[in-house]
């Protein structure tokens, strides 16, 4: 297993059309594009569902159906339908990316419990503002794990960007292919496996950003007496 | 429509194979999978510094892209990259990091009480462990094995774009063939309906296995 490819210092110049840092730009901007429109979809479309608990089944019925599409026959329906360039793999990518996401926001808001609606509810809140200020909080956890599940996906699967005339790391890939240049595949491999590892890793790091301490624990240890009232007021249950 | 008729008519044998070759494909490292789990799974569930060391390597196993990983494993392990051993290989890695936790996490889920009843009555563990506690895991671990193998079935087409054979190769064809329709839905929809029937077959053969789940309770 050669590694020179991947070691040859003038692979990594920034200003090389075909070196790392352009292929890993390029590949990034596949990524984002496709995860933003997925989630600018599955996003509202969960919320809705988990809010309202209407529509629940076909959502998931047509989550899992997503699930089993293999985005290279996506792909290329998309090329025979659209044509050569951006738009069918962006679309490839969504399809791929909107399940994940339309699954974990839908089970998120699921699982904020009852109680604590009716609570939101009795103290005057309007729905919109139980959905974004008491739902969606407490969910977030649940919702950020879709969205680095799909980011995962998405990253993996842009590689088909390059079959498609496209950039990105997938150029490596196929073209070592084709050329019969193993190192050239090795080095785009190793360099996309660690892509996928970084971007995981950076959005656990949002993730401890994001969510509230209230809600995943890490409050907890903070003494109760110093935050809550030590007795309820009244206890009329 | 007709032109799918057409092709079926003249390449019918060629996509039988595709399928039958993708069914191989996608359920051998399931079955393998499943069979290295359980085992797997029951020391996970014991020890807890195995449980750290066997999640966090699922976890970093299951980040590294499919088709990445089948491109290194012939550098890793001397087979051509035309190996269909490679796809076998690296499926059943993801499976197995999937089933590993699925596993531990349906006999974390066996009410302990229960499993005294079954010690109270005189089982011995080893069979305590085939007859009470597997048994009563098997919701969780199949909840997992449906994942992973709809997983499996669409991820084999990732093969074909390395010359590996499975529905994929309908998919290249479409597009050698200047991107022709007709091979391209027809891997498309045998894909799906792969998919579907090997999930039906396992959802039936969870209702064969764990009858209690029907009877009573609510």
């Amino acid at each position: 297993m050669s590694l020179d490819y991947l070691l040859d210092a003038a692979n990594w110049s920034l200003t090389s059309p075909d070196g790392f840092p352009q292929r890993i730009l390029e590949h990034l901007g596949y990524t984002a594009l496709a995860l933003a429109i997925a989630a600018l979809v599955a996003f509202p479309i969960g919320l809705l569902i988990g809010h309202t608990g209407r529509g629940a089944l076909i959502a998931i019925n047509l989550g899992n159906a997503g699930r089993a599409l293999p985005t290279l026959g996506v792909l290329m329906l998309m090329l025979a339908l659209v044509g050569i360039g951006l738009v069918p793999v962006t679309i490839a990518l969504v399809v791929l990316a909107i399940p994940p996401i339309l699954a974990t926001t839908y089970a998120g808001i699921r699982s904020v419990p009852d109680e604590t609606v009716d609570a939101a509810r009795g103290v005057g809140m309007t729905e919109s503002q139980i959905a974004w200020r008491v739902e969606v909080p407490i969910a977030l956890p649940i919702i950020i794990g879709g969205l680095r599940n799909a980011s995962l996906q998405v990253v993996s699967t842009a590689t088909i960007a390059a079959y498609a005339g496209l950039g990105g790391l997938g150029r490596y890939l196929f073209d070592g292919l084709a050329t019969l240049q193993y190192d050239q595949v090795v080095a785009g491999a190793v360099v996309l496996a660690v892509l996928a590892v970084v971007i995981d890793l950076v959005l656990a790091g949002a993730q401890r950003l994001l969510v509230s301490p209230g809600v995943d624990g890490r409050g907890a240890d903070n003494s109760p007496t110093t935050n809550r009232p030590a007795e309820p007021i009244s206890s009329t249950a | 429509m007709s032109e799918i008729w057409n092709y079926l008519e003249t390449n019918g044998s060629s996509v039988l194979t595709a399928l039958v070759q993708h069914i191989w494909l996608a359920l051998l490292p399931v079955a393998i999978a499943f069979v290295l789990a359980l085992p797997l799974g029951a020391l996970v569930h014991r020890y807890l510094p195995v449980r750290h060391v066997a999640l966090t390597t699922g976890s970093v196993v299951y980040t590294v892209p499919s088709l990445a990983l089948l491109l290194l494993l012939p550098g890793v392990l001397g087979t051509s990259v035309l190996d269909p051993t490679n796809v076998v290989i690296a499926l059943t890695l993801y499976s197995l990091a999937l089933l590993v936790r699925t596993t531990a996490d349906g006999l974390d889920a066996v009410d302990t009480t229960v499993l005294q009843a079954a010690t109270a009555m005189g089982y011995r563990p080893l069979r305590r462990w085939f007859t009470v506690q597997l048994p009563l895991a098997m919701p969780v671990v199949l909840t997992g094995l449906r994942v992973a193998t709809v997983a499996n079935v669409s991820m084999v087409s990732v093969a074909a774009l390395i010359g590996i054979g499975g529905l994929g190769q309908l998919f290249t064809r479409g597009f050698q063939l200047g991107f022709y329709l007709p091979p391209i839905v027809i891997g498309l929809v045998l894909s799906v309906a792969l998919a579907v029937v090997a999930d039906v077959l396992i959802v039936a053969v969870q209702r064969g296995i764990t009858p209690w789940a029907r009877a009573g309770g609510r």
